[in-house]
């Protein structure tokens, strides 16, 4: 029996394994199908061995080939053979055969009800686990008559890895013999409350399968489902359930009332989702899916989580997603078209804030008021109970702040002097009483140019009609603004009776743009001369006064406040660090925007308010757009303008390849764009010069260049392209030898699975772990992305070390590239000198001068002509490269020692005269001393 | 439930076959047929799902290699398209940066990772983790069978 299982493990070490069939396939790509039907009839040999190993492999392999598309139904007993195996690692391959390999029809199946049997029961879980895993595939009537009981007893397993899959195989056997459904169901039913999750999860699918199946007969499950749902975590649940309940609803319809919370709670995490999830790219298409389901809504509930959710996704940091400002104020001019909703104050400061700080958008922004204004009507159906006329409040007041940009600002006015006016909520009517004043002014100063006065009076009239309705207003604010306004009117009439130009006055009240500062631009404005910020404006309070009036710090010391002169101290270097990081949080926000390079320089000499940063914002797409805006038309502008940016960049690019034909770049995968890819409409103006692209990839000539495998300690390692490092000594005992090996990858891909392999001379051998053959690779520990390197240690065995070796050696590797792998070989020799076997061992001169007085040392010489180096030079460079140390030094003359890592001796005498370099040397071993010696002179022939 | 799963090459070369119902030979090798035929043939930034006979066809493309995966009509594609990331991720983690060549030289292993993750055309184990302990354990049990076997060939 030995003998056979020794026999079979020496024939299986020549045995081709899964992989060396893949390599060859891989390797015989002409001729594929006649190395497959040698490799099918080496299968076929194997399979009449009894060493179950050997079948083993053989079926594996056959489960490959029958991938390919090979037909191997003749070894279904083989398998079988292997799936009886009491070893796991068979067993394993032979239910994986199987479940690839039989179908109903295969006539071997029979044979397997009282193997799987005993497996199901057998003491090691994943015994069973293989079993039903493969039972599941392949499972036939008779299979699942004989082992239901079997099954059915396993949902009840101790092991909750054997529960779960007991569970799942049930729904199959339901399939192929449905009497077992009645019995097996109670207990299946009990799983839905399992204690584990993934049991629960499996019962859960099983039960959701069986219910599509026929829905009327799981109803009375709907309450556990429903408990299931409002409890569970698991997603991948929570979706079968509420399948399931889609099926169920129809039957019941009450269930549909229950659901209602648990569903909107679903869809609020949706929604939350959703705010992480926007890009650049998306944000235009699901605002627009938003909307659909606003309009769609039914409680107001619901849409005005949707209306707040809409405008925190469009507003999170500082705008940032959105390219196209004019679509986001469409969007929320059609938000305003929302009846009930309880968040118009929310739109409003939106609206405020877009038109305040995005500058490029104020004519749009100002058009859209102003048709708000005048359809007012529409808005406030049910005045006093509706949020949404909140609106209105940034209506009137972006179209009175910016009115310089009204197209028709009579007919505004006249809108905002509307009798209805005085139903609106206090607070709105004092905006529009003021913010009528400033229209006024900008219609007064339209008007006043002309020949005809009479409409410049008119308008006076209009305001002195319409504002006493305010200053009888109850609300204070509003009578005070009104009547104050009023009285100003009534003189300006008075003025213009007399042809008195008034205009220009009447501006000056509001003269003055408004601009947002940003937080910290109060540094940017210059201290006035003479102005000492750090002078006590008051004499200081006395020290002592000071300190007993300063808190005790209980529990740490606090910090001494910086005060102002800190600032100074701050160095250029950390300035200039700031205002780097501050223009990147620039690029992203439309507060601080430049307008272009030149700007930012005029800001820089002329310091003042003017000139604090804005929004400016550059439109490439036109304002136009007739009638009421619709969000969607932006939608779809927006997808023309990113067709045509694509198409123009396309051609650039193509120009790009052409100017650099010679050079092989980076591939670029002309695929999905990139959120970078997306300029915005409205041009946040940072530098939009292209970056000169890099010169990086230089031409690599070869590509197995590209693995570059440096060796610094121990060995040289040749290669046509490569420097012999150097080379040191790194000794653990007197015959293993570590090698260091610096992997560096070199070229733009990802390398991965790499196996170092040596073949073994019978003097040196690479060691390899316990186990593994002698032919067997090591694998490196680890993977290397592009331009990484790292050391792999291998341990060689070395018997005798009186000769310089040569080891030829393969690296395999697989490198991955974005699209592709690929499996690549490095061959490679490894030089082990003699000098890499020397230490560097210090030694005294008396026991230098016994070791040459014992006479055990034989002598040998060299010399060196031509060396035209200073003495010590030359000898430092023998220590260096040789491992010797100095003993002694006379003059021109010097005794050195080193020491083998078997304990040889090596002495060397060295004298100079002139350009001669003479080296007596002794040791215990004449070989090992000449092919030092010899080394000796190859390092300083090459000086 | 799921009916099956194929992973292909670019090529179209099978690399990975699942079918969760017993199949004649002759059928399997219709549906590869038509499946690599019809997935391949897909411009980039098409949509991942598509209809075929009465079967959703789901499939995403990692790298090289296509995952495609067919459920019944009323299943949920997203949710088919999350099974298809989960595998990969599983993959992943198994292998390391996992390739294409990494389930073609161990394609016993990602048939092993895909039993403890699907059982049946049904989701066996969402989570990860469990499932990666599973396999490590059966790991571990068969290089336990293998330094058995080792004894036997030196002191037998």
């Amino acid at each position: 029996m030995a003998l056979k299982i020794v026999k079979g493990s020496i024939d299986r070490m020549f045995d081709k394994n899964l992989q060396d069939l893949v390599r060859g396939i891989r390797n015989h790509k002409e001729d594929e199908a006649k190395y497959i039907s040698t490799c099918i009839d080496e299968i076929k040999q194997e399979l009449k061995q009894d060493n179950i190993a050997v079948k083993a492999n053989a079926v594996c392999k056959l489960t490959y080939l029958q991938m390919l598309g090979y037909d191997v139904s003749w070894a279904a007993f083989n398998i079988v053979e292997v799936m009886s195996s009491s070893k796991f690692t068979y067993k394993r391959i032979g239910y994986l055969a199987a479940s690839q390999c039989f179908h109903e029809s295969t006539d071997v199946i029979m044979l397997t009800t009282n193997q799987i049997r005993k497996d199901l029961s057998s003491p090691n879980q994943y015994d069973t686990g293989v079993a039903l895993t493969g039972l599941s595939c392949f499972v036939t009537p008779d299979l699942a008559r004989d082992l239901a009981n079997d099954i059915m007893t396993l949902m009840s397993h101790t092991k909750p890895y054997i529960r779960k899959k007991a569970v799942l195989i049930m729904y199959k056997v339901f399939l192929k013999y449905p009497e077992s459904l009645r019995p097996a169901f109670p207990r299946l039913k009990e799983k839905l409350e399992d204690p584990d999750p993934g049991v629960q999860s499996a019962a859960v699918n099983v039960i959701c399968e069986l219910a599509r199946r026929n829905p009327k007969n799981y109803l009375s499950l709907a309450p556990l489902f429903f408990k299931l749902m409002t409890s569970s975590t698991n997603n991948w649940v929570l979706i079968k359930i509420i399948k399931l309940f889609g099926a169920l609803t129809p039957l019941e319809p009450r269930l549909g009332k229950k659901l209602i919370e648990p569903l909107t709670n679903l869809i609020h995490r949706a929604l939350d989702l959703l705010y992480g999830m926007v890009s650049k790219k998306n944000l235009m298409e699901i605002v627009k899916k938003l909307m659909l389901h606003v309009d769609k809504a039914e409680g107001t509930t619901y849409r005005d989580e949707l209306l707040t959710k809409i405008i925190d996704i469009c507003s999170q940091s500082n705008y940032q997603y959105i390219t196209n400002f004019e679509w986001y104020i469409s969007i929320l001019v059609e938000l305003t078209r929302l009846e009930g909703t309880r968040h118009g104050h929310l739109i409003a400061s939106q609206m405020l804030d877009v038109a305040i700080r995005v500058k490029a958008i104020r004519a749009f922004a100002v058009a859209q008021m102003a048709t708000l204004l005048d359809n007012a009507h529409l808005l406030t159906g049910n005045m006093q109970r509706n949020g949404i006329c909140e609106v209105l409040y940034a209506a009137a007041w972006i179209c009175g702040e910016f009115s310089e940009h009204l197209e028709n600002p009579i007919q505004t006015l006249e809108a905002m002097l509307r009798p209805k006016v005085a139903t609106l909520p206090g607070h709105i009517q004092a905006v529009y009483v003021q913010n009528a004043a400033k229209l006024f002014a900008t219609v007064l100063k339209g008007q006043e140019g002309n020949t005809d006065s009479t409409a410049a009076q008119e308008t006076s009239q209009l305001m002195i009609d319409r504002l006493p309705l305010f200053v009888q207003s109850a609300n204070l604010e509003v009578q005070e603004r009104a009547s104050c306004i009023l009285q100003l009117v009534k003189y300006i009439q008075k003025l213009q009776q007399k042809d008195v130009e008034v205009a220009e006055e009447v501006s000056a009240l509001f003269a003055g743009e408004l601009n947002p500062v940003a937080p910290k631009a109060q540094k940017k404005v210059p201290v006035p001369e003479g102005l000492d910020l750090d002078a006590w404006i008051n004499e200081p309070p006395s020290e002592s006064e000071s300190e007993d009036e300063q808190p005790k710090a209980i529990f740490a010391k606090e910090e001494p406040k910086h005060s102002r002169p800190r600032h100074t101290e701050v160095d250029e270097k950390e300035l200039a660090r700031r205002r780097e990081a501050r223009k990147q949080e620039q690029a992203n926000n439309p507060f601080y925007i430049k307008a272009s390079p030149s700007s930012q320089k005029v800001y820089q000499d002329t310091p003042g308010v003017e000139h604090i940063p804005v929004v400016q914002i550059d439109l490439s797409v036109p304002l136009k757009v007739p009638g009421m805006p619709m969000s969607d038309q932006y939608v779809k502008l927006e997808e023309e303008r990113r067709q045509k940016e694509r198409a123009e960049k396309k051609k650039k690019e193509k120009k790009k390849r052409k100017e650099k034909r010679s050079g092989r770049g980076k591939k670029q995968d002309s695929g999905p764009e990139s959120e970078e890819d997306i300029t915005p409409a409205h041009m946040v103006d940072i530098v939009t010069e292209e970056m000169p692209e890099n010169a990086l990839p230089i031409l690599i000539l070869f590509y197995f260049l590209s693995v570059n495998i440096l060796l610094t300690e121990m060995i040289a390692f040749f290669w046509p392209s490569f420097k012999v490092c150097d080379i040191q000594g790194n000794l653990q005992d007197g015959s293993q030898v570590v090698v260091s090996v610096i992997f560096e990858n070199k070229c733009d891909s990802f390398l991965k699975s790499m196996e170092f392999n040596v073949l073994d001379s019978l003097n040196s051998k690479l060691q390899r772990p316990e186990g593994s053959g002698p032919h067997d690779g090591l694998t490196v520990p680890f993977q290397l992305p592009p331009g990484v390197s790292n050391e792999a240690r291998f341990v060689f065995t070395v018997q005798s070390i009186v000769m310089p070796q040569k080891l030829k050696g393969t690296l395999t590797f697989i490198v991955k590239n974005e699209d592709s792998s690929t499996h690549e070989k490095l061959d490679f020799k490894l030089h082990f000198t003699c000098t890499s076997y020397l230490i560097t061992t210090p030694c005294y001169s008396d026991a230098f001068a016994k070791l040459l007085e014992s006479g055990d040392l034989k002598g040998s010489s060299v010399r060196l002509e031509g060396v035209n180096m200073p003495f010590h030079h030359l000898l430092a460079r023998i220590c260096f490269h040789h491992h010797f140390s100095v003993v002694e030094r006379i003059d021109s003359c010097a005794s050195m020692y080193s020491r083998s890592i078997q304990g040889h001796h090596v002495c060397l005498l060295v004298k100079t005269s002139g350009q001669t370099v003479s080296i007596d040397a002794k040791c215990d071993e004449p070989t090992l001393l000449g092919n030092v010696l010899d080394e000796i002179k190859q390092t300083f022939s090459q000086c | 439930m799921m009916r099956f799963l194929l992973l292909f090459s670019r090529q179209g070369k099978l690399r990975l076959q699942k079918w969760f119902m017993p199949m004649s030979e002759r059928e399997k090798k219709k549906i590869i047929r038509d499946m690599t035929t019809m997935v391949l043939a897909r411009q980039p930034r098409t949509c991942n799902f598509l209809h075929w006979k009465d079967l959703k066809i789901i499939y995403k493309r990692y790298a090289s290699l296509y995952f495609c995966l067919a459920v019944e009509s009323q299943e949920n594609e997203l949710l088919a398209l999350e099974i298809i990331h989960r595998y990969v991720e599983l993959l992943d983690k198994y292998f390391g940066n996992v390739c294409e060549l990494d389930i073609i030289f161990n394609f016993e292993k990602a048939y092993f990772i895909l039993d403890e993750f699907l059982m049946g055309g049904e989701i066996q184990e969402t989570s990860k983790q469990i499932v990666n302990r599973s396999i490590e354990a059966s790991d571990m049990l068969q290089e336990g069978d293998n330094s058995e076997w080792y004894e036997v060939e030196l002191f037998g």
